[in-house]
């Protein structure tokens, strides 16, 4: 495949992916993420910083992570083979560390001394909390108060961790609140602080580089399995929020013509109720930095997601998904939250496996999808959490009391 | 001359007040709009509400949601420029808002919107001139001025970029931070008042973090206007429906301060 029409060179110089992306935010973090793009650019360049990523990952992360063949779900669904890309036997348990480790060293590169993060279920704060105590900067997690609640062993993690967690009770206390809080503390606080945006969306080149630090999913899946079968699975299946475990995955299989991709949203109550399915119930606004698909109302004002994932409730979604939607090289699909709790168990009963609420929206696709295909069919998922977060809430909406 | 030059060419500096509009409700803006055109305002900049003001302190981030909670829809807001262009011919008018509720039923239509409210300027704190085509043509195609922000981190290199496409004033923004917080130092004011005039002739208004009559004297020293939005809105959050009396009165108090103050 030529570079002209590859699906692989996005965003362009201006940080657009098509109509989406770019840079909408205030003129006083301009100058910043011009600077940031610079530092990536340079650092993107260099062997040494290469290096010493791929050697956290490999060390301290515990990466390559393993390519699991799931026999009994496989068997249970009599379809498509179904795979599992195991991120969540990374360290901290979720794909997110893979970013967090990328972005630390370019904040440690320019120089930065603070870092803040925002977080919604905790993953992603719990993740920015353990790079900045492996390498000792002072570290300030922004998390809706609404999640401080229902998320209470992740923010006691990111405390013994050394973080600072800062409960935000503007708007609805969730995710999207602790990302303006977290860019009101950024534009405070320019000349010292390093903001690590957890997901593949923000102002460019946030989408670029997160997906690009995450695109180790994807390539070591690729390789993994070409090793293992001598092929190319036949369709890539993951959960989104923001993105950025889907598009680490996608993204090395983009030009890879065979390679079917299907993306799940979290379809809530139902999408004719409360949801957070950006793609299917959204339409393209601008918010904290990007243009891309959004929950909202015909004025533009933003209406809250609602996911029984606190990882997945975000009202907007990573800019090169609205892009890869609108060309069709990805398919879109969601999954309600009793859809995802049936997915949820049965990946515990069939494999053993506990996994978080967000991939188990994926689990939940699969069920659907991979008994439609035949059985030398490969559908690889992209398991990107560990459920120990989330058996509270579990047992919560299954009626049991712990 | 345009209404907005005209309130930089009085003589004096320029007094520019915020409120966000439809705050406490639609119906009570109006009053509060004539309150600070009384009390002695030279340009009134009406916000629009927006469910996640990213730039704004906790004063302005109550506003909108009291205004949001209201009801307030952006067909409120065009209402309310409307009706205040036909009570005040002459005081120029400024919507300041953020990208989303301005473009999200296209440029053209907001543009259009504003041409026909008598709006003069917009600013949008969300675009910056890397962004300009998402709203600056439009803007211009109808005379109506992009109103930008300059701030602490506007490098000399990068002036040029924010100065092209503006008019009717430039915005300073007096620290790196958000709406009604900290206070800058006027030595750092006078400073950048000199790098940005050795780039352009447009007035330059600095705001942020003003909330009395003397810091607004000592800032309005050294710049073209000064602008006061966060203590206005607190009033409005203090007395509702019944600010209009306390908004006039520190406007008045404000607009002395500012127009006095190179007389001192």
């Amino acid at each position: 495949m030529t570079a002209a029409n590859s699906y692989r060179n996005q965003p362009d110089d201006r940080g657009h992916f098509g109509q989406f992306g770019g840079r909408y935010v205030a003129e006083t973090l301009m100058p910043l993420i011009l600077d940031l793009e610079q530092n990536y650019r340079a650092a993107k360049a260099d062997p040494a910083f290469q290096a010493e990523f791929d050697d956290l990952l490999e060390h301290y992360v515990g990466r390559p992570s393993p390519l699991y063949f799931a026999p009994r779900l496989t068997e249970e669904l009599g379809g498509a083979q179904v795979w599992f890309k195991r991120d969540e036997l990374n360290h901290t348990g979720a794909h997110k560390i893979n970013n967090c480790i990328g972005q630390i060293l370019l904040a440690i590169r320019m120089g930065k001394t603070r870092i803040i993060a925002e977080t919604g279920a905790g993953q992603h704060g719990v993740a920015t909390a353990t790079v900045c105590a492996r390498f000792g900067l002072p570290c300030v997690v922004y998390m809706g108060a609404t999640d401080v609640a229902r998320q209470a062993p992740n923010v006691f993690r990111m405390k013994l961790l050394g973080a600072e967690v800062v409960p935000v009770t503007s708007g609805a206390a969730t995710l999207k609140d602790a990302m303006n809080e977290a860019l009101r503390d950024w534009v405070a606080n320019v000349h010292d602080t390093f903001y690590i945006i957890g997901t593949a969306a923000g102002p460019h080149p946030y989408p670029e580089l997160v997906r690009d630090f995450q695109s180790v999913i994807g390539k070591e899946a690729r390789a993994q399995m070409l090793a293992r079968t001598g092929r190319l699975p036949d369709l890539l299946v993951a959960a989104i929020g923001g993105g950025s475990n889907a598009i680490g995955l996608f993204h090395p299989f983009l030009d890879d013509p065979s390679v079917r991709m299907l993306g799940v949203e979290a379809a809530g109550y139902g999408l004719d109720k409360e949801h957070a399915a950006s793609l299917a119930g959204g339409r393209p606004g601008i918010l904290h930095g990007n243009k891309t698909y959004l929950l909202q109302d015909e004025d533009g004002q933003i209406t809250e997601g609602h996911s029984i994932s606190a990882g997945l409730d975000y009202p907007g979604i990573g800019p090169e998904h609205s892009w890869l939607k609108e060309v069709g090289r990805v398919d879109y699909t969601s999954v309600t939250d009793s859809e995802a709790l049936e997915g949820f168990q049965l990946l515990c009963r069939t494999e053993g496996i506990i996994p978080a609420l967000e991939p188990s929206h994926a689990i939940a696709a699969v069920t659907k999808v991979a008994p439609t295909m035949s059985k030398d069919q490969i559908v690889l998922v992209n398991l990107c959490g560990r459920g120990d977060k989330d058996i509270f809430s579990v047992a919560e909406h299954l009626g049991v009391k712990l | 001359m345009t209404r907005l030059s005209a309130a930089f060419a009085k003589g004096h500096p320029a007094l520019v007040t915020f409120v966000t509009g439809g705050d406490p409700t639609p119906a009570a803006t109006p009053a509060i709009l004539d309150a600070l055109v009384a009390g002695g305002a030279d340009v009134i900049e009406l916000g629009m509400p927006f469910t996640d003001p990213m730039a704004d302190g906790p004063a302005i981030q109550k506003a909108n949601l009291r205004s949001l909670g209201a009801g307030t829809r952006t067909a409120d807001i065009l209402k309310i420029a409307t009706d205040f262009r036909a009570r005040h011919p002459d005081v120029p008018l400024v919507l300041m808002g953020y990208a989303n509720p301005m473009t999200i039923r296209g440029s053209d239509w907001f543009a259009d919107q504003c041409a026909a409210a008598g709006v003069d300027g917009v600013i949008c704190v969300d675009i910056p001139p890397e962004e300009d085509p998402e709203l600056g043509p439009a803007l211009r195609a109808r005379g109506i001025s992009l109103i930008r922000l300059a701030t602490p981190t506007t490098d000399a290199a990068r002036l040029p970029a924010v100065l092209e496409g503006s008019s009717g004033f430039l915005y300073y923004v007096s620290v790196a931070g958000i709406t009604g917080m900290q206070q800058a130092a006027v030595g750092s004011i006078a400073e950048a008042m000199a790098r940005i005039k050795a780039k352009t002739d447009l007035p330059v208004a600095v705001g942020f973090g003003v909330r009395t009559p003397e810091q607004a004297a000592a800032f309005a020293k050294v710049a073209d206007g000064v602008v006061v939005g966060s203590a206005l809105v607190d009033l409005v959050g203090e007395h509702g429906a019944n600010a209009a009396g306390p908004v006039q009165e520190l406007t008045a108090a404000l607009a002395q301060a500012v127009h006095n103050a190179r007389e001192a």
